[in-house]
């Protein structure tokens, strides 16, 4: 894997000067990947979403590799359609390049209205890898409940109310259900340990074929919190259990990390305004809820890791 | 140039084409009547015929999805579709003639539900025409062959560089066979020629961003670049017609007048309704009744000045429509002519008339009825009636 040194020496292909707030995690996540992908060239897609619209405000734009964006729930579909030009092309003799394919898309694009057009380019068994930057709600729009709003989240459709504290329902495990494609690499890794995202990348690239990451992206307007704590609140994510990171490669489930000591959830949850609601001490049974989902959750995972 | 004579049904036509186009990429999904032109396809695809890379998408969304992705990466890129899948598209249809990219789509046209139907209407193309599209209908299988063949180098072409559907109708087209005169694949290589975009993604050497997001300060003129190209076509599908023509023997414009230039009644159509005109009125004109046909085959861009010109001598006409604006003044096509004769000095007498949704039958009789009412003024101008409908 590229060292800190070796990856700093390389040029940035997701350049400054965008738009994103500061503190924004998906930019990280733009930037880091394509650092990771080195001189091999990459063709990139990313569906409609903050990342999309922050770095590529005509006529500027952030992507210093060839970039297309169509919509918003079918990045995979756009990236499948690239891909299949390359290996028609490459085999007629038009392309003669070694290129590899990555699309991008938010948790809105990728867990909820775009889950159909990445099961299917799984399946066709593309050349590509996709990168889920999750920050658990649609942000661009301004902060509204996925599939992947993890219960409690008070966003702007699932607002903490009179009678209903946020989000009633446990978010979905998108991780998993890409799993269960048996491509060959799938992968959860996290804003704020940029060594295990490289390798991940790097990883998935060079297996070739179809492959994915979650990566967890901590917002700082969607979460609320200083935008200086971005790295740290995805790594106490990981600290407490609620993001594991590790990797399905082949079919075989690796643990990446385990905390020494698993930190208990409102220790991360109580650093961000969406769960601040959750503080009151009527709300303790939907906090020993959700403490027992992330610990079932990890126990489920820590089984087959040990298969 | 010797012609190859085959009985094809319109599907089959359309899959011949797309063959000896031999496209880079194909991007596509079943739909009920368009379904056996991916399936004669994938099977080119199967037996090595093509050097396609076919993608058998999961949904019309993704097909064209997969279709712009393709097209943005220098790849001669084709599909075909129909009806639902095409409002499925709908999104992506915009973004594929916004981004200029030179898709080729064969569609067969089909009612939209609710409710659920499979045969002909025109509501499918109709629904997306103002989205930047060239839209060529077909009169028969051999058009539908002829068009598609003609449809890569209308699409590619510099001043142009728009997605082309090319339409047949639902069954009637697309199911029957019929002879038509086929060319040997070098001939349509030879027409079609390498496709050499001007920039593409996977030139890596030279990255660029496709989609960026365009504001206020931008993206009227974008669009507005679009309807140059719409105007350039006008001139590039006559010119494509011609040189088909030349090589080919069939000459192909924007429109075509059928005994139209002494007629005293006229009806105007898209489509297989044509062919069924064109016996009616070499029957009326043995009767000795003036009457004649506008066709349109492309309806994209709009022919206003050509079709003004062929009908503001004419006494009477009646525009067919397969397809209604719901709660407009008419189906789209009487709604266009309407308006392109509203700047000529002599105008016709000028009705609308939506016919033959979800595939109800139009036949010779209803035909030459229609001319007959026409002729005996019984046909009420500036109104819309509808026919063959239980009122």
């Amino acid at each position: 894997m590229a060292n800190l040194k070796e990856l700093a020496a390389r040029g940035d292909k997701f350049t400054g000067g965008h738009r994103a707030c500061a503190g924004c995690g998906a930019t990280i996540v733009a930037r880091q990947a394509l650092l990771a992908a080195g001189d091999k060239p990459v063709v990139t897609t990313c569906a409609t979403g903050c990342l999309e619209v922050v770095s590529t405000i005509f006529p500027y734009t952030a992507w210093d590799v060839p970039f297309i964006h169509s919509a918003f729930e079918n990045s995979a579909a756009t990236i499948s359609g690239v891909e299949a030009a390359y290996q028609s092309l490459k085999r007629q003799g038009t392309v003669t390049e070694d290129i590899r394919f990555m699309a991008f898309g938010g948790d809105g694009g990728t867990y909820d209205i775009g889950l159909q057009a990445l099961s299917g380019a799984m399946e066709r068994g593309h050349n590509m890898l996709y990168i889920c930057y999750d920050n658990q709600a649609y942000m661009n729009t301004g902060i509204q409940r996925s599939s992947a709003t993890p219960k409690g989240s008070s966003t702007t459709t699932s607002p903490n109310g009179k009678k209903i504290p946020g989000k009633v329902q446990f978010r979905k495990n998108l991780t998993e259900i890409m799993a269960a494609h048996g491509i060959p690499y799938v992968a959860q890794s996290v804003v704020g340990n940029w060594s295990d995202f490289t390798k991940k990348v790097e990883k998935a690239l060079a297996k070739g074929g179809p492959a994915f990451i979650a990566i967890l992206q901590p917002c700082r307007l969607g979460w609320g919190y200083p935008p200086e704590l971005t790295a740290e609140l995805g790594r106490l994510a990981v600290e407490t259990n609620f993001w594991p990171l590790y990797e399905v490669e082949d079919g075989q489930y690796k643990l990446n990390h385990t905390p020494k000591e698993r930190q208990p959830i409102d220790e991360w949850m109580f650093q961000q305004e969406r769960f601040r609601h959750l503080k009151r001490p009527e709300h303790q049974a939907i906090i020993a809820q959700i403490q027992q989902d992330i610990d079932a959750r990890w126990e489920q995972l820590n089984k087959k890791c040990s298969l | 140039m010797q012609k190859i004579i085959l009985a094809k049904t319109g599907n089959e036509a359309m899959a011949l084409a797309m063959k000896q186009v031999n496209p880079d990429v194909v991007a596509a999904y079943p739909i009920t009547p368009a379904t056996e032109i991916v399936q004669i396809f994938s099977q080119y695809v199967a037996d090595g015929e093509v050097k396609t890379e076919f993608v058998a998408v999961e949904s019309e969304h993704s097909a064209m999805s997969a279709c712009i992705g393709s097209a943005a990466a220098g790849a001669r890129t084709m599909t075909g579709t129909s009806s639902q899948g095409l409002a499925l598209m709908y999104e992506m249809i915009y973004i594929a003639a916004g981004l200029r990219l030179p898709i080729v789509m064969a569609d067969v046209n089909r009612a939209l539900s609710a409710p659920i139907n499979i045969h002909c209407d025109h509501s499918d193309t109709m629904g997306c025409r103002d989205a930047g599209w060239i839209h060529i209908f077909s009169e028969n299988a051999q058009e539908a062959y002829d068009s598609m063949i003609q449809a890569v180098r209308i699409a590619e072409h510099q001043d142009v560089r728009l997605p082309v559907m090319v339409t047949t109708d639902g069954f009637i087209i697309s199911h029957g066979m019929e002879r038509i005169d086929t060319l040997p694949d070098a001939d349509v290589q030879s027409f079609i020629g390498k496709y050499d975009p001007m920039m593409h993604l996977l030139d890596v050497k030279k990255p660029f961003t496709v989609g960026a997001i365009n504001l206020t300060d931008y993206y009227f003129e974008h669009r507005r670049a679009m309807v140059d190209a719409q105007n350039n076509a006008l001139k590039v599908i006559k010119e494509v017609g011609q040189e088909f023509g030349k090589k080919f023997d069939t000459n192909y414009g924007l429109i075509e007048k059928y005994q139209l230039d002494d007629a005293e009644v006229a009806i105007v159509a898209l489509g297989s309704t044509c062919g069924t005109s064109k016996v009616v009125i070499d029957k009326l004109r043995q009767q000795g009744v003036k009457a004649g046909l506008l066709k349109v085959r492309v309806f994209r861009p709009f022919p206003t000045e050509e079709i003004a010109r062929a009908l503001e001598n004419i006494r009477t006409v009646a525009v067919l429509d397969r397809s209604d604006s719901v709660g407009g003044f008419g189906g789209p096509v009487f709604t266009e002519i309407r308006s392109a004769l509203y700047g000529s000095a002599k105008k016709p007498q000028i009705s609308g008339v939506v016919y033959g949704l979800g595939g109800r039958e139009i036949d010779m009789e209803q035909i030459e009825g229609l001319f007959m009412d026409l002729k005996a003024g019984k046909v009420k101008a500036d109104a819309v009636s509808y026919l063959g409908v239980r009122e």
